[in-house]
């Protein structure tokens, strides 16, 4: 047998600002409001990463799963040749209804940045592909981009949402892609970064996105190593070097593939503590007993506070002994998310409710009619 | 014929401290010591001794001292001491050395190349004497998958689920069987076992028929090659079945337990006649291949209702990773691994000393192997086979493990001093001797309260040492190498445990 080389993998460690913004009846709104509230937390970030991710962006291509594409390297040469050779692959893959040059404002205004396309797609399978699932297609393809093509990374693949991000504090990101002009989003989740351990780089920053799923994540993932060898079984290729991912494809592999209920999957993520459970009445015991003892390499420990972002719906949710802030908030229709009540209160100064969430307990808003985003 | 080995131990006798109660001849069952009653004073024969340090420790003067004699042949890299030795005794008896406990050579003990994490600034490190530390485990199969369905709130779980053990502590005691050690030391292993939330393995000898009700249900009952004391019942009282292949003192070659130490009890329970010798066939004679083991762990899960994980016990060996996957695959819910350093009643020294690999590096492939391979949930793993502390325990777990056995270190717990020569029969100390009148020595509530203060110290230590990291589950520390880093390695040590170097 061949030697296996050990994984000189670097995990990333940052502190942050989260923010979440929804409207539950579906209105669009742009990204002005969330880009004030996360620049009030601008301390919480040292200007190495900040990312937006937006949902109903792209109503005229909902049909098609809109892929945002980063090309990386020293020279223009080098992301002009990954471009081209994921060109080549998305055109034997898929069909590509539209692309584009993401619209930026000067380049000068950032820091390095790589060149950023999108690119609406249907997927066009062949051979044994064609017995899987359009969403399985699609994640395993956006595995191998990011693990065999050098310097391209898929870092938004949903329908109708999109991901944006880069190095920089999260309001000049925002002002980079003028998000606070061009995009109406009925969601809209927000993340400033403060990495202390690595070199800052574009697809480091947050969200972290698979298909519709989106996260920003506010932590330290201190069981990252047992997360990503369960996540590794199930196919999900760790490739972005940071402990966020794996949230990312935990929520993916539960609740898309097996669709177990957001209630499910936070008592997977952060679990009641056994004496808690020792006290519950029989069904619940039995139920908890057993997800903790076939889940127990997705328990998700140490401390985090994390914005989970899809479809019609935005979850929060903290890590089980409440390590990290979360301030959830509700204003008619207006659903926030935020690491500090302050920015909620920046740009909605009344309030219905403001609460804490306790521990573990995931908070969520969800669109009160779906079929406004989807049809 | 004259013997030309000299004597492993010198015998310091302080005459002015010694009150000649001949408290030293009563303890040493290998007659060491004897009375003169003419010159009114003790006479010790350092041939006979073991240097198991029991005289010493029982002396009411403290008037012994033993140490390891000063006497050398002349000194030489290539013809150490310990090889002149056994040379000269196969010279004079013609047979194969017999030996006790583990591997003590010093072969590269890799827990202590390995050191753990803690957490600083970025990751608060957890109090455990304030904040909740699970070190609950669950061993036997997991699904892949979960199927949940929900209706109006209520939850209900559609996955068939195998049996799994429950254990509080990542920490079960090894398979000792009765007969290798004492009828109390067996019945000390399992009081504390029960008392701390673990398990304690009956080895290959049985459980005597009055222990079965009360004991059962922290037992895991072997069946191993030999098949003794296996019966419907057996089976059944206990709450997991191991199938021992192998064993890592001795890789390659079933049990022997001396027709010495076959008392009545003994025999009873093994089902055998008093007085034999029960040595087990190398290997099982029915199974040969595979797919026989596949039929037997079928054959035990259908003789026990499938209520029940099967475990299957094999020696860390050179290609045992793919071998164990193997096993996975024929429906095994446990893998117990034994390294290099695992102990043994009595083993040929030739083998002890030279077959196997360590458990350290046999953990880390295992778990890749498994990963690799997507069936890791399929089994856990238990580790066994030079686990001396409770940061060896956590090391075993980060590398991969789901639990460890402990062997040594609970016989430690009672008195042990692994003067190796447990295959006399003859020990002191009453653990490893059925003789009723040395095993009368070992106090079943005192060895179990010994044994329940051991798990509970490496628990306490263990939940310390997962707080500095931030972790206040077990479950998340396992096979999570990003909490180790190796100190002075070589890169394909480094590569097979899967580890970065400190600094790295």
């Amino acid at each position: 047998m061949p030697r296996i080389r050990r994984e000189l993998y670097n995990k990333e460690i940052c502190a942050c600002s989260i923010f979440g913004a929804m409207n539950q009846s579906g209105e669009r709104f742009n990204g002005a409001g969330v880009m004030k509230a996360i620049a009030n937390m601008h301390v919480r970030g040292n200007g190495l990463g900040g990312g937006f991710a937006a949902y109903g962006i792209y109503p005229e291509y909902k049909d098609y799963y809109a892929f945002h594409l980063m090309f990386t390297g020293k020279s223009r040469q080098d992301k002009l040749s990954a471009k081209a050779e994921l060109e080549e692959f998305l055109a034997r893959k898929f069909d590509v209804v539209y692309e584009e040059e993401i619209p930026h404002r000067d380049e000068s205004t950032v820091s390095d940045p790589p060149l950023v396309w999108r690119y609406f797609l249907l997927p066009h399978k062949h051979g044994e592909d064609e017995a899987i699932s359009d969403e399985d297609y699609i994640v395993s393809k956006v595995m191998w981009v990011n693990t065999k093509i050098e310097n391209a990374y898929v870092f938004s693949s949903g329908k109708n949402m999109g991901c944006f991000k880069g190095v920089g504090y999260p309001e000049e990101i925002g002002e980079y892609f003028m998000l606070d002009r061009l995009y109406q989003a009925y969601t809209w989740t927000v993340h400033g970064r403060f990495p202390t351990n690595t070199q800052a780089w574009w697809g480091g920053a947050h969200p972290f996105s698979l298909l519709d799923t989106s996260i920003v994540h506010n932590g330290e993932i201190s069981s990252y190593g047992t997360n990503r060898w369960y996540l590794e079984m199930y196919g999900y290729a760790c490739t972005l070097q940071t402990d966020t991912e794996v949230i990312a494809y935990a929520a993916d592999l539960l609740m898309r593939r097996q669709r177990l209920p957001i209630e499910i999957v936070a008592r997977v993520l952060a679990p009641p503590i056994w004496n808690a459970i020792d006290r519950m009445n029989d069904s619940e015991k039995k139920l908890l007993t057993t997800l903790r003892m076939v889940y127990g390499p997705l328990l998700m420990n140490g401390p985090f506070a994390i914005i989970i972002g899809q479809t019609g719906r935005m979850i929060g949710l903290t890590d089980r002994i409440r390590l990290r802030p979360l301030t959830a908030a509700r204003r008619g229709d207006m659903f926030y998310l935020s690491s500090e009540e302050a920015s909620i209160r920046l740009i909605s100064p009344e309030l219905d409710r403001v609460w804490t969430p306790n521990g573990g307990e995931p908070v969520v808003g969800e669109l009160n009619n779906m079929r406004t985003v989807l049809q | 014929m004259k013997s030309f080995v000299f004597p492993e131990f010198q015998i310091i006798r302080d005459e002015q401290k010694c009150g000649q109660c001949r408290g030293c001849e009563r303890q040493c069952a290998f007659g060491t010591h004897t009375y003169d009653p003419v010159a009114d004073r003790l006479i010790s024969d350092e041939t006979k001794c073991a240097g198991c340090q029991r005289c010493v420790i029982f002396c009411p003067k403290h008037a012994i001292v033993i140490r390891p004699t000063p006497s050398f042949y002349r000194p030489n890299a290539s013809w150490s001491r310990e090889k002149l030795d056994d040379l000269k005794k196969q010279a004079e008896t013609g047979g194969v050395i017999l030996t006790g406990s583990g591997n003590d050579k010093p072969f590269r003990i890799y827990w202590d190349h390995m050191v753990l994490n803690a957490s600083q600034v970025t990751n608060p490190s957890l109090d455990p004497l304030r904040e909740p530390m699970e070190l609950r485990t669950f061993l036997g199969a997991k699904p892949d998958l979960m199927d949940i369905s929900s209706q109006e709130g209520v939850v209900s779980i559609n996955t068939p689920l195998s049996p799994n053990l429950m254990v509080e502590t990542p920490v079960l005691f090894s398979a000792m069987s009765y007969g290798a050690i004492s009828y109390n030391a067996f019945r000390s292993l399992a009081t504390a076992a029960c008392k701390s939330g673990t398990y304690f393995n009956t080895g290959e000898g049985g459980l005597p028929k009055e222990m079965r009700q009360e004991f059962g249900r922290c037992a895991i009952v072997q069946v191993a090659s030999g098949r003794f004391g296996i019966d419907a019942e057996y089976l059944n009282c206990s709450a997991a079945v191991e199938i021992k292949v192998g064993q890592g003192a001795k890789p390659g070659i079933g049990g022997h337990l001396p027709g010495e130490k076959v008392s009545e009890l003994v025999a009873q329970t093994r089902m055998i006649p008093q007085g034999t010798d029960a040595i087990s066939p190398a290997p099982h004679h029915d199974i040969y291949s595979i797919e026989d083991l596949s039929m037997l762990i079928t054959a035990l899960k259908e003789a026990t209702n499938y209520e029940k994980p099967i475990s299957v016990k094999i020696a860390a060996v050179h290609n045992f990773a793919a071998i164990a996957s193997g096993i996975v695959r024929a429906g095994a819910d446990i893998i117990a691994i034994d390294g290099l350093r695992g102990g043994t009643g009595a083993a040929p020294k030739a083998i002890r000393d030279n077959v196997g690999i360590p458990i350290e590096l046999a953990i880390s492939s295992l778990d890749r192997r498994l990963r690799g391979e997507g069936i890791r949930n399929r089994c856990s793993i238990i580790a066994a086979g030079g686990i001396r502390c409770s940061a060896d325990v956590v090391k075993a777990i980060a590398l991969g493990a789901d639990a460890v056995y402990i062997g040594s270190a609970a016989l430690i717990a009672m008195g042990c001093t692994l003067c190796q020569k447990c295959y006399t029969g003859k020990c002191n100390w009453g653990i490893c001797t059925t003789d009723p009148r040395l095993t009368g020595r070992l106090n079943v509530e005192i060895a179990s309260q010994r044994l329940s203060n051991l798990i509970s110290a490496w628990s306490h230590e263990i939940a310390e040492m997962l707080g500095g990291m931030g972790i206040n589950a077990l479950e998340s520390l396992r096979g999570n190498r990003d909490h180790l880093r190796g100190v002075g390695l070589h890169e394909w040590e480094l590569d097979v445990l899967g580890i970065k170097g400190a600094g790295e």
